[in-house]
């Protein structure tokens, strides 16, 4: 537990003992019997809280869980619990806990495990292809307050699945601390799409620490969308590509307002034969906000490939936008590439599109609605629509 | 003297009437009408003096070497930031468009089929049609009919706009953004370059229906597209300005046998403007 005091690499530096671990229990209740001011927020990062839609629900306020359900139709094809649950019902899932990432990696990685609260477990059975979404939502209700959660997420063989996870605080919550571990099994021939949503406030601070495991012929796609301030973000999520022809993509929106600073990348790691990789991150600048938008591509294997593609649009002098792209090819025949680009909206596309009839603010604005745009997630029509309304709505708002 | 061809406007300062009615006659015959037009960019001058007519219900072509001037020209009636106008109008339908910003000048009728349209990402060629088109079930079936017009395919509306398109299909792409803007006066530049015989056939007929009751200012390069759209006039530019206007056959075959040296030999290139339709002097 040396890693107590071990400052993360990149970030600023937090005083841990700042935050507070004090906070009501929440008992049990239906999502839908929540307070409005709970469900409206959790609905701006796509939690339904009627549920349509959705295969599996899982709700955490501050450190209780509230809430699990697993539609009927979806019985026996998916589970979906807390992870202290989980930990109780199978003996089997200590080989996952702490295996991608490391429990001494920093301080906020020992702090999850020596100040553990919940987090979820979804997994689905093999062979089970689950055409709803499944949806979890971890929320913060009291100011001040320090959340450590640690999800374990486990595509079993050929199971297909999407889940969107989204952290959010109430609106009387300004400052405080969520730590999040997440590991993610993909198995032979699995397909995951996960999408998390954050929508945090201008003091609140965040190390997510994320990690993937991809086995041979599985498809592992991370989608993360960032639209509100926050006072720091920063996350390094990793993907081995261990197995035989499997793939990865990262993508990710983040839009930086007011004094956020967002420290963000995507790693990585091609070990597997015919493995692919690819990140995509479009980083969005305003006000006096910083964005390191990072990207790492590690060639271990003869035949991989991997591209990393980088911009970000600046819409304020006081703003900054700093993308590091970075390739490690370890092998003879691994293939990684890169293209970042930072600058502000160009003109010539603005003119293109006034020379279409749209006025001057008009063609900004739809320049910027398409840097955001979130096609490229793979998601299925009613999430991509969902999703797509948010960020479309939060663009507007800022522009 | 040809139509459309043009005497430069004699300024009276002790008779400014004269010159209003000058520029209110051309206001009922020209479709557009350019006096006396000088522009730079950056500080470097790159139109000088250009004079140019076309009036209403014609199609005229522009020719000239790389360089000479034909895109700046385009970028100017459009009223790019970077071409600034230090002396001259441009007159649109009888309105003086000089000052407008670019959209205002789309909205007074103008509409451009650019040479090399920007790639922006995000951006849907759908998102351009549908501002024009609108939606519905109307506008929808208005939009499944252009686009089956110019062979474009259905797949290309939900991609990013001009993002790994191909030249035919950067070409057909910018046809059919006109096609739904349906401005009264068309600016073509270049629709010919890039564009495989089959798609080059199909795109000259669409163009050649649509300019039926339009006005149009046409920039080739090799005239492929004049095998199927009848032009009135054509101007040819040299170093910034026009220099010569004529039948667009007779000065499309001159420039293919002798390239635009002809116009060096031309007695009237440094001093007047070489008429070469009212006078074939070749």
């Amino acid at each position: 537990m040396r890693a107590r005091g071990k400052a993360a690499a990149l970030g600023p530096d937090l005083d841990l003992d700042s935050f507070s671990r004090e906070t009501q229990s929440w008992s049990c209740c239906p999502v839908s019997s929540l307070p409005m001011d709970i469900t409206q927020r959790s609905l701006d990062v796509g939690i339904r809280s009627d549920e349509e839609g959705r295969a599996a629900t899982y709700f955490q306020i501050d450190h209780s869980v509230i809430y699990k359900n697993i539609e009927k139709a979806f019985e026996g094809k998916v589970e979906a619990m807390s992870t202290k649950e989980a930990l109780k019902k199978y003996d089997w899932l200590r080989d996952y806990w702490w295996r991608l990432v490391a429990v001494d990696a920093d301080k906020y990685t020992a702090l999850a495990e020596l100040r553990w609260d919940q987090g979820y477990f979804f997994r689905v059975l093999e062979g089970q292809r689950v055409t709803l979404p499944l949806q979890s939502c971890l929320f913060i209700s009291s100011d001040n307050l320090n959340q450590n959660v640690h999800n374990i997420i486990i595509a079993e063989p050929k199971s297909e699945v999407q889940i969107i996870t989204g952290c959010v605080v109430h609106p009387n919550v300004h400052k405080g601390l969520h730590v999040g571990i997440s590991e993610f099994y993909v198995k032979e021939g699995a397909k995951l799409t996960f999408t998390m949503i954050h929508n945090w406030t201008q003091d609140f601070d965040v190390r997510p620490r994320t990690a993937a495991l991809v086995e041979d012929g599985a498809t592992f796609i991370n989608n993360y969308i960032c639209l509100k301030p926050v006072k720091s973000l920063q996350m390094y999520p990793v993907a081995y590509c261990k197995g035989v022809e499997s793939r990865v993509r990262f993508n990710s929106i983040l839009y930086g307002s007011g004094h956020s600073y967002l420290d963000v990348g995507s790693k990585v790691v091609l070990q597997g034969d015919g493995s692919r990789g690819e990140v995509v991150a479009r980083a969005l600048a305003t006000d006096h906000a910083q964005i390191y938008a990072r990207g790492f591509l590690v060639g271990e294997h003869r035949k991989s490939k991997a591209h990393l593609e980088c911009r970000g649009l600046l819409l304020s002098d006081t703003a900054l936008i700093k993308a590091v792209p970075e390739l490690l090819g370890k092998v003879v025949g691994t293939e990684l590439t890169h293209e970042a680009a930072v600058g502000k909206i160009a003109e010539e596309q603005v003119q293109y599109l006034m020379a279409r009839g749209f006025s001057e603010a008009d063609a900004e604005s739809l320049i910027v609605r398409g840097f955001m745009d979130i096609s490229v997630f793979g998601l299925p029509d009613n999430l991509r629509n969902q999703i797509g309304r948010l960020v479309e709505t939060t663009t507007e708002r800022a522009l | 003297m040809q139509p459309g061809s043009i005497k430069k406007p004699k300024i009276s300062y002790l008779n400014p009437g004269k010159v209003l009615r000058k520029e209110s006659m051309a206001k009922t015959v020209c479709a557009l009408k350019i006096d006396n037009l000088s522009v730079e960019v950056e500080g470097k001058r790159i139109l000088t003096d250009v004079d140019l007519d076309v009036p209403r219900g014609e199609v005229h072509v522009l020719f000239g070497p790389n360089g000479s001037g034909k895109t700046s020209l385009i970028m100017s009636i459009l009223g790019l930031s970077a071409y600034r106008v230090t002396s001259g109008k441009i007159w649109l339908n009888g309105k003086d468009i000089t000052s407008l910003p670019i959209n205002e000048r789309v909205k007074a009728g103008i509409g451009v089929a650019f040479q090399n349209p920007p790639i922006i990402r995000g951006v849907k060629l759908g998102d351009i049609i549908r501002s024009f088109v609108g939606e519905g079930p109307d506008a929808e079936k208005k939009e499944h009919g252009l686009i089956e017009t110019i062979n474009f395919p259905r797949a290309f509306l939900e991609r990013d706009l001009n993002l790994g398109f191909s030249g035919g299909e950067l070409k057909r792409s910018e046809v059919l953004q006109v096609l739904v803007q349906e401005p009264n006066f068309v600016i073509l530049d270049e629709p010919d370059s890039g564009v495989d015989v089959e798609n080059l056939e199909l795109t000259g007929k669409v163009i050649s229906d649509f300019l039926k009751e339009r006005s149009a200012l046409l920039i080739t390069h090799l005239g492929y597209i004049l095998r199927y759209v009848d032009a009135n006039l054509a101007h040819v530019m040299i170093n910034g300005t026009v220099v010569c206007s004529g039948k667009p056959l007779v000065i499309l075959s001159q420039i293919m046998r002798e390239g635009y040296r002809w116009c060096e030999k031309c007695p009237k290139v440094k001093g007047e403007r070489c008429e070469l339709g009212e006078k074939p002097r070749l």
